[in-house]
């Protein structure tokens, strides 16, 4: 999950001089992390510590000059570098007080722009499109500067990319590959992961697309423009409101910061900062600047640099390493009318300039919107469409549909298309957080069988959902749970877990070289009769239902985080939770006594899993457990039980050191005849 | 617990020397090994095959046999003498020239009176074995061709003798031949070739076995002179034979490697019918195997590999313990190499020569398990040839590196060593004191003020070391005034406090070095000192025992100390008592003084003494499970026993004044490439 934390304001911003570019050039990483170096446009660079709010230096050109680029702090010899007059570059240091002072050299070409990246030389870029590294356009500032773009292009963002690489000189002219009829983006973001370059642009429309650039191309001499493909990575929702101006910048490989958009739920004509996960295009966090959005978005080691209105906020953000299940939350889709959705969709379509895929879609909404269409009408129309849909656009379309579906059941008692919803899942397009009330409708429905679907297919479901799926089975009678029609595959791995144990008791024994961990005998008060002496045969048959069961195991495989998931289960009545405890026992003991090894099937939930839920049922409903009588006997069992295997598992831990060392042992050491060598006695 | 840097020495060329001949003498349960140096080790069977004695040999001097006579040892070589040894001092008694050319075996009657030797020129020489020494007796008839072998009827009135092509057999009374058995050469081309017979053994009931050179253990009747039985046991030759006491067993040694045994028993169960029968084959050689004994409970065999392997027999053995464990003996139980432990130098002791080498180096630090760059490579100072034939005794180089000291069986050399910069000078030192005349044992004192030397004669002699020369300063002896004989052990506390010296008696006794008297003796243990040290802080003597016991007793006290008697009460661990191969140092770590440091050949063991004891049921070697365990809870884990087996081969382990530790391994591998190419088998599919 991605915060924002509270902003503050670094600097005022000088006074706006023309209507799309604002006081501020640039801002620029400084001698550390704490320290950005502000370029502003009426002739001044200020250095200020972040941290403080304060500047620690500033400089200022004389008057008639100006700075034609932002400053950039040079890492390698500690220096500032300016370029004043498009092509005077100036060097100074931290203890320089005059500007005129400093070093300066005139260059023979117009200079775009000075680029530093830590631990290496900053490079000059030009007008023309050349690149030079700084200190060896120093050394000889009136070298000439080729002239890397043709006559008509200048460097701005339009749909070409050149790459140039040093060492060996190399440069590849790229045509980004999108959408035709697409204006330039207004925004790019480039980052290096990995052996690739990510670069993100952003367009007007609300797209965000990315495209990988390996470092190393194999074509090396091609002349021509090569073509760049590129993924839609985020479609952000649009106002009404025609959008001027807008900026993303990449902050790690799942989240990019977008400013200038409208926040999906909040009115469209409010400027917002936003933060995507491009992953699962979901809105992480969002944060209201007041003022007017420029097109300029800076990101230096956790803090966005924000200039809004007439001032430069500072806004620290901290990105987590999302789980898919912690990646949902904060977008809450709006509940929109049919009308407004359809015409999206239409406005969607359209833009996509696909008509085949449009008219489609006015197949189906006219009878959707008819109220008296018939649930099979709908169910074969949507079988249909599933059918013709091209791919791309049955991802997007897919929840559109399923939540005009949901929306009409939940107001049309007598409408339930549970087969649509079932072919819709089947499309895995679906997911949890595109349709959320889908799994609710469910519910309330008592389609078990679609639950089912829906737990295996969605991977996103939030906790408290769980847990009211898993409330709703649980308080089901075993009886009407037989009817449900459920997916074979799981019924099977219940049968064969029951059956595993009725065909081991039959045989009067375990497994074939099974031998219980040896537990103490202080059970006093079991008879000794056969069955009580091994204590783990004890109560070995199945509390709930095979459908039950296997509804549970569905429960038991889903995602979630054990801190969102323990209020939630605290909602359990104890009945509920010692009959699944009760079957979580009934797991555990088969699976330890090694059954589900022989048992094929798709989906089986894993031993940790199990475990895992055993302790936040527990961690749950503590008290409850302690003083009910009911449970003490199955507390009392799984204590002795997991007792015996934690002495098991530190006999293992033991010997993990010597099985190391016999692996490790391979590699022969074979140091001749000398060595001075570290050993260490425990 | 702790790290430590250590220099894991490997270019220490020791070559044990290959085994010639074995004699057992039963009633003092040892074993005597000729080597093919010429030196004679006496092992002690029923304490875990300690080596109690080591007589150095000298150069051409080729035993060929060894025989013991009572609880004398003689043996016989090559070069024609016959040589009595003086156990106790560990030195040759005297040589007697038998004037029969080399002579090839050797071998006493049961009665103790007579030696009978087989000479090149074909003749068999009686010696009687006189009180203090032996005298020649007569000639038996002189035979054409070399005499191999002899055995003695247990009567002692008859000898057989394997020569080439056959067996004489000889009335001791009159010297004639008795019988003449013809040995058969082998079929094929080996037919031109004559047939060796290398080893015979006579029994009392008049059967006489031979192994031959043709490969055949052959058993022949004195009566009528003709052929029993024969074995086919190997391709190449039988090259020894050994028989039990009671006559029911025989061990034959072949040039395969192999020990094949063969048992006198009845073929149909019950009958008193008996026959010999082959039973079982031991392969625990790579190389020829020159002699075999079959000692009470286990067969021994020694060869050209220069191991000493002692295979149980299980039938015999009533308990099976760790002291009835094959065992292999491929090092001498003696420290080869002495370190100066503030400079950094190595003496290795070789035969025939001494070699100085300067520790190595490292540059940084590394993890625990790492190799540390190796700055400067250790560097070979000095190689000093011994003067004479005899090879080196014992040998010592000086803590502080000034001082280097050898001795052999006959005379002893000092010498002072200058190191400026890369160069280095030694000079000698004339004019010893008399009493430095020869010496069993060497040591410097810590300060390298003193040498001491266990002398031949008696106790230690003290010599003071100055720049101008050395001075003889006085002699230690023992209370009681008997003879007892600097042994093995030689150990000097830091503060030179305390001297304690065991012998081979089992008695160590404690001086004073301040008054020069003899301050107590230590309760005589059964078992022998291996290595024993003093602490320096605690002035209590460290003494560890060839049964792998160990005890301490304090010198001010003159009693063993609560931990001795706290580990004599609880038993020391299974595994330790298993080890088959002795700890041969004890050191001790002034850092932390309740740390004692050990090791023997297979490992580097540091027993903290305010940590627990392992009893039977604690996992001894622990050191990889504490490893895998996290911080906190090793102390739980952990116990007195610390024992490092990253290292192996072994011959010395020394803590030096900087932490370090110096490891001097001799890999077995290594010894193994450079012994010559075994007889070549044909193995399946090659």
């Amino acid at each position: 999950m991605a915060t924002l934390y509270e902003g503050y304001t670094l600097c005022g911003v000088g006074p706006v001089q023309n209507s799309s570019n604002i006081g501020i050039l640039g801002v620029e990483q400084g001698r550390d992390i704490d320290y950005v170096l502000v370029t502003d446009s009426s002739r001044s660079i200020t250095v200020y510590k972040v941290s403080d709010q304060k500047p620690t230096g500033s400089w200022s050109v004389k008057q008639g000059q100006i700075i034609s680029c932002p400053a950039v702090f040079n890492t390698q010899s500690q220096e500032y570098v300016v370029v004043t007059d498009d092509r005077v570059v100036r060097v100074w240091k931290e203890d320089d007080v005059n500007l005129e002072k400093a070093f300066k050299a005139t260059v023979s070409a117009d200079v775009l722009r000075v680029l530093s990246a830590t631990d290496s030389e900053p490079v000059v870029l030009f007008c023309c499109g050349a690149v030079r590294f700084l200190d060896s356009l120093l050394a000889s500032p009136q070298q000439p500067i080729e002239d890397v773009l043709t006559e008509d292009e200048i460097i701005r963002g339009e749909h070409c990319l050149y790459v140039q690489r040093f060492n060996p000189n190399t440069l590849v002219k790229h045509r980004i590959e999108t959408e035709p009829g697409l204006s330039a983006p207004i925004s790019f973001s480039a980052t290096c992961r990995g052996s690739n370059i990510h670069l993100l642009y952003l367009y007007l429309n609300g797209s965000v697309y990315e495209s990988v650039l390996p470092f190393r191309s194999s074509s090396t001499g091609a002349e021509g423009v090569q073509a760049l493909s590129c993924s839609l990575c985020l479609s952000l929702p649009l106002g009404e409101e025609k959008l001027m101006s807008g900026a993303a910048v990449v902050l790690d490989e799942a989240h990019v910061a977008v400013i200038g958009f409208p926040h999906p739920s909040a009115g469209a004509c409010k400027d917002y900062l936003c933060i995507w996960n491009t992953h699962f295009q979901t809105l992480q966090a969002s944060k209201e600047m007041a003022g007017r959005i420029y097109s300029q978005l800076w990101c230096y080691s956790g803090k966005l640099y924000v200039p809004h209105g007439k001032m430069l906020s500072v806004i620290p953000f901290d990105c987590q390493k999302s789980s898919l299940a912690a990646a949902m939350g904060k977008l809450k889709q709006t509940s929109r009318s049919g009308k407004d959705f359809s015409s999206d969709i239409y406005e969607m379509l359209t833009c996509k300039n696909r008509k085949t895929c449009q008219n489609t879609f006015c197949l189906i909404f006219k009878p959707l919107q008819m109220d008296c269409s018939l649930v099979e009408d709908v169910q074969a129309e949507v079988g249909e469409f599933i059918r013709r849909a091209p791919q791309a656009d049955l991802q997007l379309a897919a929840g559109r549909v399923a939540l005009e579906l949901v929306s009409r059941s939940q107001t049309d008692a007598n409408f339930y298309p549970q087969c649509a919803f079932l072919q819709l899942l089947e499309t895995r397009y679906l997911c949890y957080s595109v349709c959320p009330e889908l799994l609710s409708l469910a519910m309330v429905k008592k389609d078990f069988h679609l639950c089912q679907i829906a737990f295996q297919i969605f991977s996103d479901i939030p906790e408290a959902v769980t847990c009211a799926c898993l409330k709703a089975i649980l308080s089901t009678p075993d009886l009407e749970m037989e009817t449900v029609n459920l997916d074979t595959d799981s019924v099977i791995f219940m049968k064969e877990l029951t059956q595993a144990h009725s065909r081991s008791d039959e045989e009067g024994g375990q497994l074939n070289g099974f031998c219980p961990p040896a537990l103490e005998s202080d059970v006093s008060d079991t008879p000794s009769n056969k069955l009580q002496r091994d204590p783990l045969s004890l109560d070995m048959s199945c509390p709930v239902g095979l459908h039950k069961g296997a509804l549970l195991n569905e429960v038991l495989q889903t995602a979630y985080s054990d801190r969102s998931l323990l209020p939630h289960l605290k909602d359990l009545t104890v009945p509920q939770v010692i009959v699944f405890l009760q079957y979580l026992r009934f797991l555990y003991f088969k699976y330890s006594h090694d059954a589900h090894k022989q048992i094929r099937a798709l989906r089986t939930p894993s031993i940790s899993q199990i475990i895992d839920w055993v302790c936040l049922l527990l961690d749950a409903h503590f008290t409850v457990l302690a003083v009910a009588p009911e449970a003490k006997r199955l507390v009392f069992d799984l204590h002795k039980f997991v007792r015996s295997q934690v002495k098991l598992y530190a006999e293992l831990g033991k010997i993990e050191g010597s099985l190391q060392v016999l692996k490790n042992s391979k590699q022969s050491e074979d140091f001749g005849m000398y060595a001075i060598q570290v050993i260490e006695l425990f | 617990m702790g790290e430590f840097k250590v220099h894991r020495v490997r270019f220490f060329d020791y070559m044990p020397s290959g085994i010639r001949a074995l004699a057992f003498n039963r009633d003092i349960e040892r074993i005597a090994v000729a080597r093919m140096d010429g030196s004679v080790e006496v092992f002690h069977c029923s304490d875990r095959f300690f080596q109690e004695k080591i007589i150095p040999g000298r150069e051409q001097c080729g035993i060929e046999g060894l025989s013991w006579v009572g609880e004398r040892l003689f043996s016989a070589g090559l070069n024609g003498g016959i040589t009595e040894y003086d156990l106790t001092n560990q030195k040759v008694k005297y040589t007697v020239d038998a004037y029969g050319g080399p002579i090839w075996t050797i071998a006493g009657n049961q009665q103790g009176t007579h030696l009978a030797v087989g000479c090149e020129d074909g003749t068999v020489k009686l010696f009687e074995v006189n009180e203090d020494k032996i005298q020649f007796e007569r000639n038996l008839d002189r035979q054409k061709s070399r005499i191999i072998s002899l055995s003695w009827h247990p009567s002692g009135s008859k000898i057989a003798a394997g020569m080439m092509d056959m067996i004489q057999i000889f009335n001791v009374e009159t010297g004639h031949s008795v019988h003449r058995l013809l040995a058969d050469r082998g079929v094929g081309t080996s037919r031109s070739k004559e047939c060796v017979v290398w080893s015979v053994v006579y029994l009392s009931d008049g059967t006489i076995i031979s192994g031959d050179s043709v490969g055949m253990v052959k058993l022949w009747d004195d009566q009528t002179g003709t052929l029993i039985k024969s074995h086919n046991v190997t391709k190449c030759d039988v090259l020894a034979l050994s028989v039990s006491q009671n006559e029911d067993s025989l061990v034959a040694g072949t040039s395969e490697g192999t020990v094949v045994q063969f048992q006198f028993i009845s073929m149909v169960l019950g009958k008193d019918d008996k026959e010999w029968v082959r039973t079982r084959t031991f392969k625990n050689h790579t190389h020829d195997i020159r002699a075999v004994a079959e000692i009470t409970t286990a067969v021994v065999s020694g060869g050209m590999d220069a191991q000493l392997v002692v295979r149980p027999l299980l039938d015999k053995v009533e308990v099976r313990s760790a002291a009835s464990a094959l065992r292999k003996i491929h090092f001498p139980h003696r420290r080869l190499v002495s370190c100066a432990r503030k400079s950094g130098l190595m003496l290795f002791q070789y035969p025939g020569h001494l070699e100085l080498w300067r520790l190595g180096e490292s540059e940084g630090k590394g993890m625990p398990g790492s190799s540390l760059f190796v700055k400067r490579n250790p560097e070979k100072l000095l190689h000093l040839k011994v003067k004479g034939e005899d090879h080196i005794r014992c040998s010592a180089v000086s803590p502080c590196g000034e001082w280097i000291v050898y001795s052999t069986a006959s005379s002893l050399r000092l010498y002072r060593l200058h190191c400026d910069n890369n160069n280095v000078s030694i000079t000698k030192i004339s004019k010893l004191p008399m009493v430095l005349s020869s010496a069993n044992q060497l040591c410097f004192s810590s300060d390298s003020s003193h040498l001491f030397s266990a002398s031949t004669q008696s106790s230690v002699h003290l010599v003071s070391l100055s720049q101008s020369g050395c001075k003889f300063v006085g002699t230690l002896k023992p209370k009681s005034g008997e003879r007892t004989i600097g042994f093995g052990v030689l150990h000097i506390i830091e503060d030179g406090k305390w001297l304690a010296s065991a012998n081979s008696d089992h008695e160590v006794h404690i001086y004073n070095l301040q008054t020069r008297k003899a301050h107590c003796t230590v309760p005589v243990y059964s078992s022998a000192v291996t290595a024993m040290g003093i602490h320096p802080t605690t002035n209590c003597l460290f003494m560890m025992y060839a049964d792998q016991q160990m005890c301490e007793y304090s010198i001010e006290q003159k009693q063993y100390t609560d931990w001795s008697r706290m580990v004599q009460r609880k038993g020391l661990h299974r595994f330790w008592m298993e080890r088959d191969t002795p700890c041969l140092n004890v050191m001790f770590n002034p850092q932390h003084p309740s740390h004692v440091i050990l090791h023997d050949t297979y490992m580097l063991c540091i027993i903290d003494q305010s940590l627990p004891l392992p009893d039977d049921k604690t996992q001894f070697y622990n050191q990889l499970t504490l490893k895998s365990l996290p911080e906190e809870q090793r102390k739980s884990h952990s116990h007195a026993f610390k024992v490092c087996k990253t290292f192996k081969d072994i011959l010395c382990v020394e803590l030096m004044s900087d932490q370090s530790l110096v490891v001097v391994e001799r890999p077995l591998e290594d010894v193994a490439s450079q012994l010559p190419a075994p007889i070549k088998q044909k193995k399946f599919a090659t």
